[in-house]
Formats: structure tokens, sequence, C-alpha cells
């Protein structure tokens, strides 16, 4: 490690939370009037924006049309100014791409597709500001847009990153923390089933279970996080149309 | 939604309003939409703003990076500008299709902020010829309700006025070489004077009349439109007509008139409503999005 002390002695990660423990999550739905659902989420310093239009007539070309089911479309998209060093362009990169790839086997798990064949559901996601964990922050923050546009799911869909350090999980990784290792999991908390499951780095199969165990805990932890976020936004939508 | 299809009973409906100074949603020709402002939204970058306009809203992000001048004015810094019209403001825009507006609205940012009349480029100056600081101002377009270059260039002014630069020393070592340091102290920066920034007025021609800060819906039914930037003295730095079709000089000349004037009115609360917003220090949480 380049002198870098990911777990303090006492247990301590970087930023002063317990290896487990994760970032502060607050989240919006409903940003924006014009898009059919959207939502705001953010996870420590990482930011993210969630936009879904659909679903919707096929658009472009028609041969992506798929006859019993509704097709997914995802972009993943990082602002400029997002991250520490500016970037040049905003998406189209291999890593975006691979990123909205992942975001749509994601979707394509969760939302109950067959109730709309032949359409399209189009789930834009944007980083205004990275800081780790940019993949389960857009999955989150997707989930609760898609909720927000009233397209049915499975079940929410809850990612998180763990990576390993000192022998002990940690859980919700920061950017100095996911340069070391990182494992991506996306899951439907309710049924246990595992959406996605992504690992960059090396590590003995031994340790695979228990690093799998803190990832699924950390979910379940982001899906009550987030099922609030969705209750309060009800109330509060239920309130206004009582009131006008 | 970059643009509204109107059929032609709304469009009659919208130009019988106009004519009588009475809009669709209640304003007179040159009133603006509703607007909220906040500066320091994103915390990683130097300095940046959110706008929103209706249901129009724009992020900047302003970043610092030092550069090289440019050979022909070794004793200024300078600006870039990137507009990004995501696919979060409307899937046409997915992949490239946003290209081309950005394109053409960062054009048009150039003219207007990259000069020294409008920002103290000097004041970016490092070491005259060698380094200077170039800002990247990036623009993020999140919403489109009409009238993006009124909310943009507000949106650029309120995070230039927010940008904090960090101090610089030089030093000379024994062989002549000169050493750049930042300062250590994050308080130690530099502000930009924002004073003679310019706002654009957009103006719509409908029917026989222009309106100030259009609809997408009023955007419809208009013919062309001026965008004219206007300093805090009235000043018109910049006009350029958009749209397909045609002005007659006459109504060209009462456009920027009005324009001036509008542009003037715009100043004067947007300054009071940042040095208000500054006033109230680091303590006060920001809302961003969450708000």
């Amino acid at each position: 490690m380049a002198g870098l002390e990911l777990l303090s002695d006492q247990g301590y990660r970087l930023d002063g939370r317990k290896a487990t423990e994760l970032r502060k999550v607050q989240a919006r739905m409903g940003v924006f009037a014009q898009a059919d659902g959207s939502a705001y989420l953010e996870q420590g310093n990482t930011r993210a924006l969630a936009v879904v239009y659909g679903p919707h007539e096929m658009r472009g070309s028609r041969s992506r049309t798929l006859h019993d089911r509704a097709a997914i479309n995802c972009q993943y998209s990082m602002a400029t100014f997002s991250t520490a060093e500016r970037k040049r362009r905003p998406h189209g990169d291999r890593k975006s791409t691979e990123m909205s790839l992942h975001l749509k086997q994601t979707f394509e798990a969760a939302i109950m597709t067959q109730l709309y064949p032949r359409s399209q559901i189009d789930i834009y996601v944007k980083i205004l500001q990275s800081d780790g964990g940019n993949y389960s922050v857009c999955v989150n923050a997707a989930t609760l847009a898609v909720i927000d546009a009233g397209i049915p799911m499975r079940d929410y869909v809850c990612a998180c990153s763990v990576g390993f350090v000192d022998e002990t999980p940690l859980a919700d990784l920061c950017y100095a923390e996911e340069s070391v290792s990182s494992l991506s999991v996306a899951l439907l908390p309710r049924g246990g089933q595992i959406a996605l499951l992504q690992m960059d780095a090396r590590l003995h199969q031994d340790h695979l279970e228990a690093l799998m165990e803190a990832a699924m805990t950390a979910c379940k932890g982001v899906s009550k996080v987030l099922d609030e976020v969705v209750r309060q936004h009800l109330q509060e939508a239920a309130v206004l149309n009582v009131c006008p | 939604m970059a643009t509204a299809q109107v059929s032609e009973a709304e469009k009659v409906y919208i130009l019988h309003g106009i004519r009588e100074d009475l809009r669709v949603d209640g304003r007179g020709c040159e009133d603006y939409r509703h607007m909220e402002i906040e500066t320091d939204v994103v915390s990683n970058t130097d300095g940046s703003a959110k706008v929103t306009l209706g249901h129009t809203a724009v992020l900047v992000g302003i970043k610092a990076e030092i550069g090289k001048p440019r050979p022909m004015i070794p004793n200024e810094g300078y600006l870039e500008f990137f507009v990004d019209c995501s696919a979060n403001a409307t899937p046409e825009f997915e992949g490239r299709g946003g290209e081309e507006l950005g394109t053409e609205i960062s054009n048009t940012l150039y003219k207007v902020f990259n000069n020294k009349h409008s920002v103290d480029l000097q004041s970016l100056c490092i070491s005259p010829g060698e380094h200077c600081w170039v800002l990247y101002v990036d623009v993020l377009l999140l919403q489109c309700d009409g009238n993006l270059y009124d909310a943009t260039s507000v949106a650029i002014k309120a995070a230039l006025f927010s940008t904090k630069i960090p101090r610089v020393h030089i030093s000379t070592d024994d062989e002549g070489g000169k050493e750049i340091e930042l300062s250590d102290d994050p308080y130690d920066c530099m502000r930009i004077q924002v004073e003679n920034v310019p706002c654009i007025v957009t103006l719509c021609k409908v029917g026989h009349r222009h309106v100030v800060d259009a609809t997408l819906q009023e955007k419809a039914c208009s013919v062309a439109s001026l965008i004219i930037s206007v300093t805090h003295k009235g000043t018109v730095t910049c006009t350029r007509k958009v749209g397909g079709g045609s002005l007659d000089p006459e109504s060209v000349f009462e456009m920027t008139e009005a324009g001036k004037r509008v542009g003037k009115a715009l100043h004067a609360p947007l300054m009071k409503l940042l040095q208000h917003e500054e006033s109230l220090g680091r303590k006060t949480p920001k809302v961003g999005f969450l708000g």
C-alpha cells in the first residue's frame, strides 16, 4: 500500500467510518418535471442524477425491438467537472460504455420488462461528483428514478462496493479505498438475488465468502434507506394531492 | 425536450395573448420566469452554480488549471467553454445528438465571455508567456424548457463569482529557473472580478412584438430571436440573430433597446443575491438537488 493506512489499528477508516459503516445517503425523487421519472442521490461525496423516459415506442432503429418484452436502454455519463482531473468528454469512452452495459444488465434483471412488449425504457444517469462507488450510486439513483416513473420492478435494486483490507471487508468504498480492491454487487434484497457481480482485483478464494456476506449486508442497508426515501416521497405526494 | 410542437389554434392563442402583453403563464412581455440560483454546489470544482429558470435547469462547474498563454497575448489567461447537452434533458441528446446544440451555445459563450472587457484576463496571468490560469467552464444542461442562453449566462456569472483560484508564488532558483508554488492555505485564494461580466438576454419575435424568456411553446411560435449580451451599465457587447426566420432592421433596433433595459434590470438583483449568499458563509448547508 502506498503509505496509506486504509484501516487504522483502532478499526477506523480514512474518513472515520467503521469497517461496515455506509456513507451518508441522501436522496430525492421527482427532481425534474419533464422526465417520466427522475431522482438525485448522494452517497458521501459521490453524487448522481438519474432520469427515466418510458416505456415508450421504440426510437431509432426498429431492429432492436423485442417482441416479448421491453428493451432497456442505458447511458452512463460523467460531468466533465466531476473528477479531480477534468475529463475531456462526458461519455463515449470505454469505461462509460462498459458502465452503461452493466447498468443495462442490472435493470433487465429487475424491471418487469415482459409487461411492455415492443417498447423501450430509457435510463440515463449522470455522475455530477465522483468519489468512488460510481456504479453503485448510479444503480441506487436509477432505482429511485424507475420507481418515480411508476415502472413495475421485482424489487429494489441496491448496489454497494466492498473492499478487503487487512483481513477485514470494508463496505461502501470511497475513491482512496477503491484503488486497492473492489467488488461491486447489485442485489435484489428481498429474494437475496444478485443482479450484478463484478470484481476488479485479486483475492484469495477463502475470503470471497466473507466479502460477499459483507456486500449483501451493505446492500440491505442501502435498501432500507431507499425504502424510506420512497415512502417519504409518496407521503409528500399524497399530502399535496389531498390539499393542493 | 429541446423543441415543442404547437398546433395552429395554440399558436393563435399565444400570439393574441402576446399582442395584449399577457402571456400564457400570466407574465408580461418583458418578465422572466421564477429563477433559482445556488453557488458552490459541486465541491470538487473551483467554482460552480446551479440555475433553474422555469423548468430549465443548468449546472456550471469551473475548474482552474495552469496552462500556457496564447502566443499572441502572452500576458493574459483564457477561458475554455464546453456545453454538455446531456441525455437527461431529452432522449434526443443521447449519444452524439446534443453535440450540435452544445457547439452552437459554446461558440456564443466564447464570443460573449472570453475577452478582456468581460473578465479581467490579465489577473489570470501567472508569468507572462510561460504560465497562466486556464478556466475550464463546463456547462451541463439538465433540463431544457426554453431560454437556454439566458440561464447559462446567469449560471456562468454566478459560477465565476464563486470561483476561488489558489494563490501562486513564483520563486526563482540560482540558475534562473522559475518554480511555481501553490499556496497551502485553502482560504488564501484569488477571486474573479465579475462586475463587468455580461448576461445574455434572448428576445423572441412573436407576431409584431418581442418577448423575453420565451418558453418552448412561445419559441415554436416565433420566427427568429435576437441574443444580446448586456453589462450592468447597459452596454451591449454582443448581438446575434438566431433562428430560421428574418427580422426587419426596425425591430432589431427595438429589440436591442428592450434587451438593454431588461439586461440592466437583471444584473442588480443578481449581484445582490450572490453577495447575500456569500455573506451567509460556509456554515449554511447547501440545498443542491435535495431541496
